[in-house]
Order: C-alpha cells, then sequence, then structure tokens
C-alpha cells in the first residue's frame, strides 16, 4: 500500500504539503506550549516545526520506516528535554502522528481510496467523513476507556491527578480493587449476583429454547401475537415493569410465606430470579429464532427416517446445530440480569442487592472509586462475552453453510 | 385439483379420506408447536402480563373510600353538594360510626392520606378526628353499662348479633383449635341493627384474625355502644322486638332507657374537633371519590382536578406532570435525532468497507452495547463532572476558565449526552443490516448517468435506507421515552423524564395510584410505538448484534 497511485501526480510540496504540515505542527504547538505557561509561542514554534518536518521527510528520507522512527525519536528526546519521562511519551506520538500525516500527504495516499477524477472537493470530503466517523467511533468508545486508567488512581479523585499524568508510581494503586474484593459491602452484591443471573439465565434459556423451536414451526394459529406478548418484557419500559411486579410480587412474596411458610430471604431471590428471568426471555426468543431461520428441515425428517424418535433428534441432530444460537442467547440473558437495576430495586430488599443496586447508589450517593474499579471488572468482562458471542455467531453460520469461510 | 377419483375420495394408507387425515395432521402439528410454546407462554402472563395489568387496574381502583366509610357514602348519596350546605345529622351520625371502626383499625389515616391527594389539608383533618372521635362511643358506653354491667362485656354483643349457628360453632372455642369460626349475623338483627351488624361484622374480624381470643371473649369497642344507640334510635320497635337470642330482654331494657336519654349532635361533636368538617369542600371531596373507581388518578396525571362544577385545570404550583411529559417526549426525540445523525455515517462507513476492516470496526460499536448501563453512565459522570476529565482538559487548554467551569452534569445536556452514547448502537445496528443490502452499484448507476455527489445519495441510497432509519429510530425512541437510571444520575432536576417522577411516587411518596396512571399513559404510548414497529419493521426481524 506504501506505493502511490501511478496516475496520481505527487501534490505539490509548497501549495499544498508544507502548508497542511504547519497548520498540524500549530495544534500540537499550542496544547505543548500550553502546558508551559506559553500558548503563542508554542503554537509558532509547532508550525513552524511541522513545515520544516513535512519538507525534510518528503524531500530526504523516501523510507517511510526509517522518516517515522527517526522522526517519533527525535520528538520524544526533545519532549524528555522539555518534560522528562511523560514528555518523551508525548513526543514520541506526536512524531509518529506528525510523519505518518507527512507522508500521507506528500505522497498522494490520501486520494488513494477515491477514484482517479474525483475533483479535490469530493477527496476533501471523503477524507473528512472517514475523519468525523472517527471522531463518532472516539464517542462510542472513548468513555468506556477513560475509565480504565482512573480505576487503578491512588487518591479518592474521580480525575486524573498531577501524579497520573507524570507517570509517577505512586500516582497508581490497586486499592480500588483491593476494597472491591474484600469490602462486603461489594462481596456480598457480587456473590448475589452471580446467585441470581445464571438461575434467571436457566430459566429464560430453557423454555425460551422451547417456544422459539414451537414457533418456528410452519403453523402457528396466532403467531404474531404470541410473538409480540414475547418480545414485550424487552418494549415496555423497565420502570413500568418494575411497578407492575413491585406490587404483583409482593402479593406473591406475602402469600408464600404465610401458607408454604418459606423464610423472607428466599423468597426474595426467587422473585428477582423470576423478574430477571422474564426480562431475558426476549433476547433468548430473537437470538433462538433467528438461528432456526436457517435450520434445515430436511435434517430432522432424514432422523426420523432412520428411526430416531422426537427427543433423540432434538438432542442428537437439532440441539448441536442451534446450539451457538442457544448460548448467545443465554448469554444475552445473563447480561441482561447482570446489569439490570430498576427491576431488583424494586422487587428485591437488601439480602439480594445486586452488584448494579451497589454502584447505583454508590453513584446516587457516596461516590466511591470502588466504583471504576468495578467498571473496569465489568468491562471485562463484557470484552470477554461479547467475543463468546461474536465467535458463536461465525460458527453458527459456518455450520449452516451462510458463510463462505 | 381435485381431490375425487374414480372411485370417490382420495383416501390415505389407512384408508380415511385423505383430506380428512392430512386437516388431523395439520391440527396434530399446531398442537404440537402450542404445546412448545404453552410453557414460556403461561410463565410471561403469569410473572409479566398479570403484574402489569395488576398495576393498570390500580391507577381506577378506589375502593378505599367506600371500604372505609361505607355508611357514610350511603347516606351522602342524597346530599346535593352544590346545595351550599354541609350534610345533615344523619350523615354525621354514619360518620362517627365509621370513623370509630376505622380508627379501631387504623384505617382512617390511609383514608386521610387517599383523599389528601385531592384535596390537600385532608390528611391532618383525619388525623385530628381519630384522636377525638373515640370520646363519643366512650359517653356511650358508659350510658349503656350504667343501664346494666352485662353490656360492658363481649358475650353480650355476641349472643345479640350472632346467628345461632355461630354461637354453637364459637362455644368453648380456644386458640389451640386453629382458626375461629367465621362470624355469621342473627337475621333479624342484621335487618334491624344495620349499623351494629357492620361494626360488629369488622370487630370479629379482628378478633379472629388476632387469634388469642374469641369474639365473644373480647372487650368490645366503644363504637359499638354508638352504633347501636344510633340502630335503636332509627329502627321502629318492633323490629327490635323480633331480635330473640339470649340478650333480647338486655336489649330492650336498653332501647326503653335510651329513649329518655338526651339525644347529642354529632355534627357539633364533629366540627368541635376539627373546623374542617364544617367546611364544603371537604364533603365535596369524600362524595366525589366516593365510588369504587375513580379518574382522579388519570386526571390528575395530566394536571386536571374533578372538582364539583366538572374537570378544571390544577392550580398552577401544582401542575407539572404536562411538562413532564412533554420533556420527555422532545428530549426523547432530540436523543433519537443525536443517534440518527452519528449512528447514520458509522452504519454507512461499516456496510461499504471491505468486511475485514468492518468487523473489527464493528467491535467499537459492540463494546459499548454489551458494556454495562451502569459502567457507562458512571464514565460520563467521571467525564462530565465539574472537576471531571472535560473541564480539566479545557481548563488546561486554556479554553475555559478554571473559575467558571462548565456545568455539563445533573442538567439537560448531561442527560442528552449519556444517552445519546447509551442508545447509539441501537441505532446503528438496524441501519447497518438494512444499508448492507443496498448494493452499491445503485449509487455509482446514478453518479455515470450525472448526478452530483448530493443527488445520488439523496435520491438513490438515502430512500433506500429509510426502513432502518425508522427501524432504529422507532427502537431508540422506544427506548429513550421510558429510561429511568441515566436521567436519575446524570439528569439532576431538570434533566429526568416521566419514569423518574413514577419512581418518586412509587419508592418515596407513596402515591401509588398515581404512579400507575402516569405508568398507564406511558405504557399507552410506548405499546402505540411498538405496534407502529412490527406494522414496519415486524418484531421477528429485530437483530441482537
Amino acid at each position: 500500500m506504501s506505493i502511490a497511485h501511478p496516475e496520481i501526480p505527487r501534490p505539490s510540496l509548497m501549495g499544498f504539503t508544507l502548508p497542511l504540515m504547519a497548520a498540524a505542527g500549530l495544534g500540537f504547538g499550542y496544547i505543548v506550549g500550553t502546558a508551559h505557561g506559553a500558548p503563542v509561542p508554542g503554537f509558532l514554534a509547532g508550525a513552524l516545526l511541522g513545515a520544516v518536518l513535512g519538507y525534510v521527510l518528503a524531500s530526504f528520507v523516501p523510507n517511510r520506516k526509517a522518516g517515522r522512527i527517526g522522526a517519533a525519536v527525535v520528538a520524544a528526546v526533545a519532549g524528555f528535554v522539555l518534560s522528562g519521562f511523560p514528555g518523551a511519551v508525548v513526543g514520541a506520538i506526536i512524531g509518529l502522528i506528525m510523519s505518518w500525516f507527512a507522508y500521507w500527504l506528500s505522497s498522494g495516499d490520501y486520494r488513494a481510496k477515491v477514484p482517479v477524477y474525483a475533483t479535490a472537493g469530493d477527496v476533501l470530503w471523503h477524507n473528512s467523513f472517514k475523519f468525523i466517523c472517527g471522531l463518532i467511533f472516539f464517542f462510542l468508545v472513548a468513555p468506556i476507556v477513560v475509565v480504565l486508567p482512573l480505576s487503578f488512581n491512588a487518591q479518592d479523585f474521580f480525575t486524573f491527578t498531577p501524579e497520573m499524568l507524570s507517570f509517577d508510581p505512586a500516582g497508581y494503586s490497586l486499592k480500588h480493587y483491593e476494597d472491591f474484593l474484600t469490602n462486603p459491602n461489594w462481596t456480598r452484591p457480587l456473590k448475589n449476583s452471580f446467585i441470581i443471573a445464571p438461575l434467571a439465565t436457566i430459566i429464560s434459556v430453557s423454555l425460551g429454547t422451547l417456544a422459539a423451536i414451537g414457533l418456528s414451526q410452519s403453523h402457528v394459529p396466532g403467531r404474531r401475537a404470541i410473538m409480540a406478548i414475547l418480545i414485550s418484557p424487552m418494549i415496555v419500559p423497565l420502570i413500568i415493569s418494575a411497578t407492575g411486579m413491585f406490587f404483583f410480587y409482593s402479593k406473591l412474596g406475602n402469600w408464600l410465606e404465610a401458607t408454604v411458610g418459606l423464610s423472607g430471604d428466599f423468597i426474595g431471590f426467587i422473585k428477582v430470579i423470576l423478574a430477571h428471568a422474564v426480562l431475558g426471555i426476549p433476547f433468548v426468543i430473537i437470538t433462538v429464532t433467528a438461528t432456526l431461520v436457517g435450520f434445515d428441515r430436511s435434517l430432522t425428517r432424514a432422523a426420523a427416517n432412520m428411526g430416531a424418535g422426537p427427543v433423540r433428534t432434538f438432542f442428537k441432530v437439532q440441539m448441536p446445530l442451534i446450539l451457538p444460537g442457544v448460548i448467545s442467547g443465554g448469554l444475552f440473558a445473563f447480561i441482561t440480569s447482570f446489569d439490570e437495576v430498576v427491576v431488583v430495586l424494586f422487587v428485591g430488599s437488601a439480602a439480594q442487592k445486586t452488584l448494579p443496586w451497589q454502584m447505583f447508589t454508590g453513584l446516587r450517593e457516596q461516590i466511591s472509586p470502588t466504583i471504576l474499579a468495578v467498571a473496569t471488572v465489568l468491562v471485562i468482562f463484557s470484552i470477554a462475552l461479547l467475543t463468546t458471542v461474536e465467535l458463536l455467531r461465525r460458527r453458527s453460520e459456518r455450520l449452516r453453510g451462510m458463510s463462505p469461510s | 385439483m381435485s381431490d375425487m377419483t374414480d372411485t370417490g375420495p382420495m383416501r390415505a394408507a389407512d384408508g380415511t379420506p385423505l383430506k380428512k387425515s392430512l386437516a388431523r395432521a395439520l391440527r396434530r402439528q399446531k398442537l404440537r408447536a402450542l404445546a412448545l410454546i404453552a410453557p414460556l407462554l403461561i410463565f410471561v402472563l403469569v410473572t409479566f402480563v398479570v403484574p402489569i395489568g395488576d398495576m393498570l387496574f390500580r391507577s381506577v381502583e378506589n375502593q378505599i373510600v367506600s371500604d372505609t366509610l361505607p355508611n357514610t357514602i350511603q347516606r351522602l348519596a342524597g346530599w346535593n353538594p352544590d346545595s351550599g350546605e354541609i350534610p345533615d345529622e344523619a350523615v354525621f351520625a354514619a360518620l362517627a360510626v365509621d370513623f370509630q371502626a376505622a380508627a379501631e383499625e387504623k384505617n382512617h389515616t390511609k383514608l386521610g392520606t387517599r383523599l389528601n391527594y385531592e384535596n390537600p389539608g385532608m390528611s391532618s383533618l383525619f388525623r385530628k378526628t381519630g384522636r377525638g372521635a373515640d370520646d363519643i362511643g366512650k359517653n356511650f358506653q358508659k350510658t349503656f353499662t350504667g343501664f346494666d354491667k352485662a353490656w360492658g362485656k363481649g358475650e353480650a354483643w355476641a349472643a345479640l348479633l350472632g346467628s345461632d349457628k355461630w354461637l354453637a360453632a364459637t362455644e368453648g372455642w380456644t386458640k389451640d383449635a386453629g382458626p375461629e369460626p367465621k362470624f355469621s349475623a342473627r337475621d333479624e338483627a342484621e335487618f334491624a341493627l344495620p349499623l351494629t351488624t357492620g361494626v360488629y361484622r369488622s370487630f370479629a374480624r379482628v378478633a379472629r384474625a388476632d387469634g388469642k381470643k374469641a369474639a365473644a371473649d373480647t372487650k368490645p369497642w366503644p363504637v359499638l355502644f354508638n352504633a347501636l344507640a344510633e340502630d335503636i334510635s332509627s329502627a321502629s320497635p318492633e323490629a327490635i322486638a323480633a331480635i330473640g337470642g339470649p340478650s333480647a330482654d338486655l336489649l330492650k331494657s336498653a332501647a326503653q332507657g335510651l329513649s329518655s336519654a338526651e339525644p347529642i349532635s354529632y355534627k357539633d361533636t364533629f366540627v368541635a374537633i376539627d373546623k374542617g368538617w364544617a367546611d364544603l369542600g371537604t364533603w365535596q371531596t369524600i362524595q366525589a371519590y366516593a365510588g369504587d373507581y375513580t379518574p382522579g388518578y388519570f386526571l390528575n396525571a395530566v394536571d386536571l382536578e374533578k372538582g364539583t362544577d366538572g374537570i378544571k385545570k390544577r392550580p398552577d404550583q401544582q401542575r407539572i406532570y404536562l411538562m413532564l411529559f412533554w420533556r420527555t417526549i422532545w428530549m426523547s426525540m432530540l436523543i433519537t435525532g443525536c443517534c440518527l445523525l452519528l449512528g447514520y455515517p458509522v452504519a454507512w462507513i461499516l456496510a461499504n468497507l471491505r468486511a475485514s476492516t468492518a468487523n473489527v470496526l464493528m467491535i467499537l460499536v459492540l463494546l459499548p452495547f454489551w458494556t454495562s448501563l451502569l459502567v457507562r453512565t458512571s464514565a460520563w459522570k467521571v467525564l462530565l463532572q465539574q472537576q471531571g476529565v472535560i473541564n480539566d482538559v479545557l481548563v488546561w487548554l486554556g479554553l475555559v476558565d478554571d473559575a467558571n467551569r462548565l456545568v455539563l452534569i445533573n442538567n439537560q445536556f448531561g442527560t442528552i449526552v449519556a444517552m445519546t452514547h447509551i442508545l447509539l448502537p441501537f441505532m446503528i445496528l438496524p441501519l447497518y443490516s438494512v444499508m448492507k443490502t443496498i448494493p452499491p452499484a445503485y449509487l455509482r448507476a446514478a453518479k455515470s448517468l450525472g448526478a452530483t455527489n448530493w443527488t445520488a445519495f439523496w435520491r438513490v441510497y438515502f430512500p433506500q435506507s429509510v426502513p432502518g432509519i425508522g427501524a432504529g429510530a422507532i427502537l431508540c425512541y422506544i427506548l429513550a421515552i421510558g429510561y429511568y437510571i441515566t436521567p436519575e444520575l446524570v439528569g439532576g432536576t431538570q434533566g429526568v423524564f416521566i419514569s423518574n417522577r413514577i419512581a418518586f411516587h412509587i419508592s418515596s411518596s407513596l402515591n401509588w395510584g398515581l404512579a400507575a396512571a402516569l405508568g398507564a399513559i406511558l405504557l399507552g404510548a410506548v405499546l402505540l410505538l411498538y405496534y407502529v414497529y412490527d406494522k414496519i419493521v415486524g418484531i421477528d426481524n429485530v437483530k441482537l448484534g
């Protein structure tokens, strides 16, 4: 990819590359200048350095790798002289970005993805559009990423301390993680979450898979209406579900306590598990029916033909094929329960306090940075789940022959 | 094709007509499908649909007034609220009985709280009267025990009002023998002494629920004396004489004694306890909410109230719900709009990139989708606070003065930014799945036919992506108008939605009827959108990830 398109003339150095490099340098120069209390000299020097870098790389260093490493090293050394170790890191990053930008502009790579006949306006639009999309992706991911380093904060602050910014080891600590793993205010809810979510998942997956198989048969009376009812827990606002369940489940709980004589805590768990199971059902239905859409019916007929009963057919033929869908549906149901706070807030009592509930109170009342440590753990947890679901989806597509790979 | 052959109808292998045999097979297939669906359907109906129905019922339910003040409501039916006069003595007499009976079970404060939603001040009126009304019954108690000491004991009352069957069943009952037999009234006593029988029924119920002593061994409530005096003064002597049983003579002598006693004015007694009883508004409220079902909560939910002169707007300072509904609607629209604005380019680029690159970028969309809602909300709290990351960066860059840090959170801005971030994947995913089906050749064809970039996009590509926009926008909007957690945490007072108000009424103000009415309106709106979504997209086409 490093060879410029043969038909594209190399853009003018003086009229195109250098002014843009100067503009980019101006931006970085402003930031560096502000950090040292001198914005105006900062951006003047930045613009000059940017233009010089562009000129040097474009005219004398045709080897891109060497040019980029060289620029990064020079900038890192300059940064180190200015403000020590953190400066060196920032300098290296700026150097890499600027040298990449210089080659991208001077070699004409910036038009590589647009047709040859595109006008300058087209090219500008194409690249700005990409840039805008990049910003939106940044908007999607940045808030989650910002939380990660903050969870290692040695102070009880929700923001970066000067020590953290200067990469001083004293600014970092694991104490919030320690709090999360030892403080009963956090370990109890964690345990509760791991009791409630799997049980709720088992209920929604077992009932949901059966129903999805039923729904995928060819003649189901009132299919649309049934589907609408089964999906409704996902659509009805949680606060309304929570309100309804609050009244109804407290009556149910009182009745169970009076007639069956179960303990209050146990009934509390039953109530929350039932409530979470019903919230997870739409996800199971949606994923499993999606898997069943491509299911080849002749396979079950073939199995029946060879003498397998319906149960055997189900477990030996149908189940292995729809298993990826069932598992990802189960993961959706699990995360729904694991992440749910409104319903448990209304239906549960203090004994059923889950992790999201504790986070919710933490955020509302006493803001403790332990929340950020919990958040980091949960982000890693969701990355693991996401990877699993993605792998399962690919496997399912491969099994059903929907993807060429 | 005809199902007739030369030898009659076509037949299956076992000899039944083919048509019948096929119909049976189809029926069996349907039944099997339904049998597979049934467990889940029943589960969802019981654990989800029924609770919501139960909640909706609460928004119109109003039995508390007629349950707590049954006799008063009955006698109040003849009163004309526009007459300008408070009800007559008979209503007050019934009120005295009802009130003391309610106070015995502490129900009067519940009713006071309920009516306070409609007419502020009722709660304190009921509380105060509950403390004062006891004396009325106590005075009658003195009078009766003056006639005969036996009136002070439970047996006399049980013998007077209970049916012979009940008396026989409860004779010799002890608390170890399980619950006491249920009270049944003596027919002629119920006819002649309706108030007393009514109160005694509650009395027997309380004694039975308590389970320690038989009703006949329990000390009678003072209100019973009041009720009996009231009944005796309004019943005919023949009806009283017709009452049999062991206490018949006791009753006759009491009736004689009472005829010479000085009558008391209930009206004056009540007004002396609290002037609120002389207020026309108090009675109008009681009568307006006497029915078993009331539109009152719904009216309240749209800032109206029911007065004697029909439905009218609430006073200015009490009008908040329409404003909240309106805010929920427009902020959700704004959030949906922001999602569309940000989601469209991303969906486009995902749909038009090479599959391998698109898959990598898709992870950036799915990561927030899979990340806990509370993690994302706390992230925004970290970013947007006054001492948070964004303000720090702005101050450091010198764009914002340290003393005037931007207020980015606990207002509408905070809610909009955080919710846009949270709902964005729900916009991108449907848009992406629609855009992937639009062949890129169409756009190139339009351009080669001379369309400018804009025309080609607007006239050729955009119309084909409209189903995706519809699906994404409705989904985002449905999710946005019901949101609770995020507005609660980052919305402050100006950025909260109607859901937050519902939660407030459930857990803090305990005005459950109003919460149910607000919820019913919100649910109606969501179900309407759900219906539209089903029509446009089809529920089966919802995709996750």
